[in-house]
C-alpha cells in the first residue's frame, strides 16, 4: 500500500517535472512534493521504528569482556536515565572530559562500561545491505525518548562554549575543489539545489528546529535509519571535502552550533524522509 | 534636545558595532582552534585530499567575514584573483554548446564517492536556471535564462562569462560560486563550452 503510494506520487513529480510549464509548473511541482513528504510522514508505516526496537534490544543486551549491558550508562541526566537526554545532547561529560554527542557517548559507555571492542560496531555505524548497525539502531531507541522534548543543550561548561564557536567558524570554513563550505548552502531564506529545498542554519529559528527536531530519520530512498553522523558524512561528501572521521570533534562542533540554532524546536523521530 | 541626538547617535553607533561584530573575528575562536578540529576529523585523510581543505589568502578571507568582505578587502581578492586567470591562447571563447550543455548537467567529479578518475562536471542547474525547458534547476545563484541574448552577444560580455566561470572571486569577491578553472575542476575546453552554452545564438538557454 505504502509502496504504491509512493510509487505514484513520484510518477506525478515525474510527470511535472516531464513537461514544460514554467513558473507556475514549479510551485505545482514542488506542492506535488510537499504532498508526497506528507504522504510518506505516517508514523504507522515508518520503518524507522523498527530500529527503534532492535535498539531496545539492544541497550539492555549484556556484552564486552564485562558481559553487562548499557543500562547504566550515563548520557547526562543520570545513569541509564533516556528520557530528555537526547534533546541536550552534545554536552560535558566529566568522566571523560569531553563534549560528546550521543553517538560519541555510546561508543564511550561501550569501551568503558562493557568494556566492549568498539572496532566492528564502528566498521558498521552505517548499515548497508545485509548489514545492521548497531549505532543507527541505538540512536533510534534512546533518540525516540526525546519525542516531545525541546531542544536544549547546556552551555555554561567553558568546553561547550568552545564546541559552539568552532562549530560555527566550521560552518562558515570553505575547502574542497568547489571552495564550499555548510553556509554556501543553508544561509539564505527560500534557497534550492536542483528542486531540493535548503534550510537555513545560519540564524536561529524554525529551519533549524524543524531539521534538528526531525533527526534521526527513516530514508526512504537508502532504506535504512539514518542519524545526524550520516547526514553531515553525507553533506562533507557533497561538500567535496574529505572523509569526516565518525564520531569526531568537528562533527560534534557542528552538531552543537546546529542545536543552538535549533534551540526550543521540538523533536519528533525517527522522522521520515525521501 | 542635543541629548535626544547623543543617544540617537549612539544607537546608530551601536548598531553598526552589533552588526560588524557579528561579522568579524572579534569572538571568533583562535584559527589554531580551529584547524586543531579539521585535524581530528580529516587527518586520516590521503594528504592530497587535506590539501583541498586549506584555505589560501582569499578563502581565508571570505571565512574570518563570514563571505562579507568590506571593500577594500573585496578589491584585494578581485585584483589577487583576476590575476590567477589564463585566459585561451587562441583569443577565442566559444567552444560546443552542445558539449556546455552536457557539462552543465553533469554533478560528478570531486566527491570521495567518486572513482579517482571521474571527469567533473560543472553542475551549474544545481544553483542556476538555464534552457527554459529544464524545470528542476536551483536558486543559490541568478537564471542565466537567454543570457547571451540579453547581452546582445557582445564579445566583452563574452570574455567576462570566461573569466566568471574560470574564477567567480575574480568577479565577485567571496562569491558562493566554484573556482572552476583556478581549482582545476573544468578544463579551458570544458570552460568554452559552457560560454558557448550561454552565448550561442543556436544554444537552448537564448531560445
Amino acid at each position: 500500500m505504502r509502496k504504491t503510494v509512493i510509487r505514484s506520487a513520484a510518477a506525478a513529480i515525474l510527470v511535472l517535472c516531464a513537461g514544460s510549464f514554467g513558473i507556475q509548473a514549479q510551485d505545482a511541482s514542488e506542492k506535488e512534493i510537499e504532498r508526497y513528504r506528507e504522504m510518506i510522514s505516517d508514523p504507522m508505516s515508518n520503518p524507522g521504528y523498527l530500529a527503534v526496537d532492535r535498539g531496545e534490544a539492544l541497550w539492555s543486551e549484556a556484552r564486552g569482556t564485562k558481559n553487562v549491558s548499557l543500562e547504566t550508562c550515563n548520557l547526562g541526566l543520570g545513569a541509564g536515565k533516556l528520557e530528555g537526554a537526547f534533546a541536550q545532547l552534545p554536552r560535558y561529560f566529566a568522566d571523560a572530559d569531553k563534549v560528546m554527542d550521543l553517538e560519541q557517548r555510546l561508543l564511550w559507555c561501550m569501551q568503558n562500561i562493557q568494556g566492549l571492542d568498539t572496532k566492528d560496531v564502528v566498521a558498521r555505524r552505517f548499515s548497508g545491505p545485509g548489514r545492521a548497525s548497531d549505532m543507527e539502531d541505538l540512536v533510534a531507541y534512546i533518540a525516540n525518548k526525546s519525542n516531545g522534548k525541546k531542544i536544549a543543550i547546556p552551555l555554561s561548561h567553558p568546553k561547550e562554549q568552545e564546541m559552539v564557536a568552532v562549530g560555527e567558524a566550521l560552518f562558515y570554513r570553505r575547502g574542497g575543489v568547489n571552495d564550499f563550505s555548510c553556509a554556501t548552502c543553508h544561509a539564505d531564506e527560500g534557497k534550492r539545489i536542483r528542486l531540493q529545498g535548503l534550510p537555513n542554519f545560519s540564524k536561529p529559528g524554525k529551519p533549524a528546529q524543524e531539521t534538528m527536531g526531525g533527526w534521526p530519520t527513516y530514508r526512504v530512498s537508502q532504506g535504512a535509519l539514518r542519524t545526524m553522523q550520516h547526514r553531515l558524512w553525507d553533506c562533507f561528501r557533497q561538500q567535496r571535502w574529505p572523509v569526516p572521521e565518525y564520531g569526531s570533534d568537528a562533527l560534534t562542533a557542528l552538531t552543537s552550533f546546529l542545536q543552538k540554532q535549533a534551540a526550543a524546536g521540538e523533536i519528533n523521530v525517527p522522522s521520515i524522509k525521501r | 534636545m542635543r541629548h535626544a541626538l547623543t543617544l540617537a547617535a549612539l544607537v546608530i553607533a551601536g548598531s553598526f558595532t552589533t552588526a560588524a561584530s557579528a561579522q568579524t573575528a572579534a569572538k571568533a575562536p583562535d584559527p589554531a582552534l580551529v584547524d586543531a578540529y579539521i585535524k581530528s576529523t580529516f587527518g586520516k585523510a590521503p594528504a592530497e585530499w587535506q590539501a583541498r581543505i586549506e584555505p589560501d589568502e582569499t578563502l581565508k578571507t571570505c571565512n574570518a567575514f563570514h563571505n562579507e568582505v568590506p571593500s577594500a578587502e573585496a578589491n584585494k581578492i578581485t585584483a589577487r584573483e583576476l590575476a590567477r586567470v589564463v585566459y585561451p591562447a587562441d583569443g577565442k571563447f566559444l567552444g560546443n554548446w552542445k558539449e556546455g550543455a552536457k557539462i552543465a548537467n553533469n554533478g560528478r567529479g570531486g566527491q570521495f564517492s567518486d572513482p579517482p578518475d571521474t571527469v567533473a562536471g560543472g553542475n551549474c542547474y544545481a544553483c542556476h536556471q538555464m534552457e527554459q525547458k529544464e524545470v528542476s534547476y536551483g536558486t543559490l545563484g541568478p537564471s542565466l535564462t537567454n543570457y547571451g541574448k540579453d547581452r546582445k552577444y557582445d564579445p566583452q560580455e563574452i570574455k567576462n562569462a570566461f573569466t566568471k566561470v574560470y574564477d567567480s572571486q575574480a568577479v565577485f569577491a567571496c562569491s558562493n560560486m566554484p573556482r572552476f578553472g583556478v581549482n582545476k575542476v573544468l578544463s579551458e575546453q570544458q570552460i568554452k563550452d559552457i560560454v558557448a552554452f550561454l552565448f550561442d545564438p543556436e544554444s537552448p538557454i537564448n531560445k
